[in-house]
């Protein structure tokens, strides 16, 4: 262990906080798809595989998009899968 | 005009048995007229909570299918006499539930009870579905642990998506969060999700806390609601739950870790 550890250890999550932040990711998932999309959504979705398979062969869940909402922020995450053997 | 109340949950084993039967004995207690109904048709446990299995001759299967009537099913407590238990059928499978017979069931009862406890089984199937398709609200029940509260996020889906208020467009389901097996020191170390973490994922509106309580099992063991039982930590919570449920402004207790015996001589 280096010494730079007995800092760390300090700002080290709990379990429970692991926990929340766990559940927020698949709980979020469930809203997100209750209609509480933008309605361009699935279409982007569709846009942006479209570009990808210019360049990289990918699935069609290859694009995962979320919003997340913090008070009046809103951000567009953007989660982009590519195949293993993409790189050449 | 009767309120229907289903207990609700998802994942098994969370407390809803407990709740149903504590909340219907609390209500009860008030003074209001109040039936349990066990939607768990198969694997009947409210009869066993509620201490009355040897009085079950008829149960709702029974009363669906036209072979008793409500007055021969209906099981008065012998504690409170504002308190009947309708125990779930043990023989037959759940496909016996249906919605006709379940409505035509509940809306005889609502003539003469003021509110009804529908207490729901696990899972997201045919008797959950029933069980909370004529609520007007609900108590979802969460233990402060990552698959209860997914299960639950699912029910809440499910009360604003297959009840007859969600298909008829009416004013939804009033959803209520019941907080089970809380350990307010295990919270405090940072080992178990908080209230307030629970709130931010579930986000609904917090009725009750009930402490972990080696008092339920006992209480279970016996046969009693523990909202029955004197000085039960749990049973205390659930009273403060129903008198919250009845529009009373009661504190959370039981929510904040016990003070060691050092601390409090400290003054901490």
């Amino acid at each position: 262990m280096g010494w730079l550890d007995v800092f760390r250890s300090n700002d080290k999550k709990t379990s429970a906080q692991t926990a929340k932040e766990r559940l927020q990711v698949v709980v979020a998932h469930r809203r997100g798809g209750g209609g509480d999309h933008p309605a361009y959504f699935p279409q982007l979705q569709q846009d942006l595989l479209a570009v990808l398979r210019k360049y990289v062969q990918v699935g069609d869940d290859a694009v995962q998009m979320e919003i997340e909402r913090e008070g009046d922020l809103e951000v567009l995450e953007l989660n982009i899968t590519l195949p293993e053997d993409s790189r050449h | 005009m009767a309120k229907i109340i289903v207990v609700t949950s998802g994942k098994g084993g969370v407390g809803k048995t407990t709740t149903a039967a504590s909340f219907a004995a609390g209500l009860a207690m008030r003074g209001n007229k109040t039936v349990v109904i066990d939607f768990d048709v198969g694997l009947r446990n409210l009869d066993l909570i509620m201490g009355c299995e040897r009085r079950v001759v008829f149960d709702f299967i029974n009363v669906i299918s036209g072979e008793a009537n409500l007055k021969q099913a209906l099981i008065r407590d012998k504690r409170h006499e504002n308190l009947y238990i309708l125990a779930a059928s043990q023989t037959r499978d759940k496909d016996a539930l249906n919605q006709e017979g379940v409505e035509r069931t509940l809306n005889k009862l609502a003539e003469d009870f003021d509110y009804i406890i529908c207490d729901s089984p696990a899972g997201i199937e045919t008797g959950a579905i029933m069980a909370m398709y004529f609520a007007d609200e609900a108590l979802v029940v969460t233990n402060p642990e990552v698959s209860s509260v997914r299960d639950s996020d699912r029910v809440l889906g499910m009360l604003s998506s297959k009840t007859k208020r969600a298909k008829e467009g009416g004013e939804p389901v009033k959803e209520h969060l019941v907080v089970t097996r809380y350990a307010a020191n295990r919270v405090g170390k940072g080992e178990m999700l908080s209230l307030d973490d629970i709130n931010d994922i579930l986000g609904i509106p917090l009725l009750g806390v009930i402490p972990e309580s080696e008092k339920v099992l006992n209480a279970s063991n016996s046969g009693t609601p523990v909202a029955m039982e004197d000085n039960a930590d749990a049973g205390q919570a659930y009273l403060d739950l129903v008198a919250r449920f009845l529009g009373e402004n009661r504190p959370m207790r039981f929510t904040e870790a016990k003070k060691k015996f050092l601390d409090r001589l400290m003054g901490r």
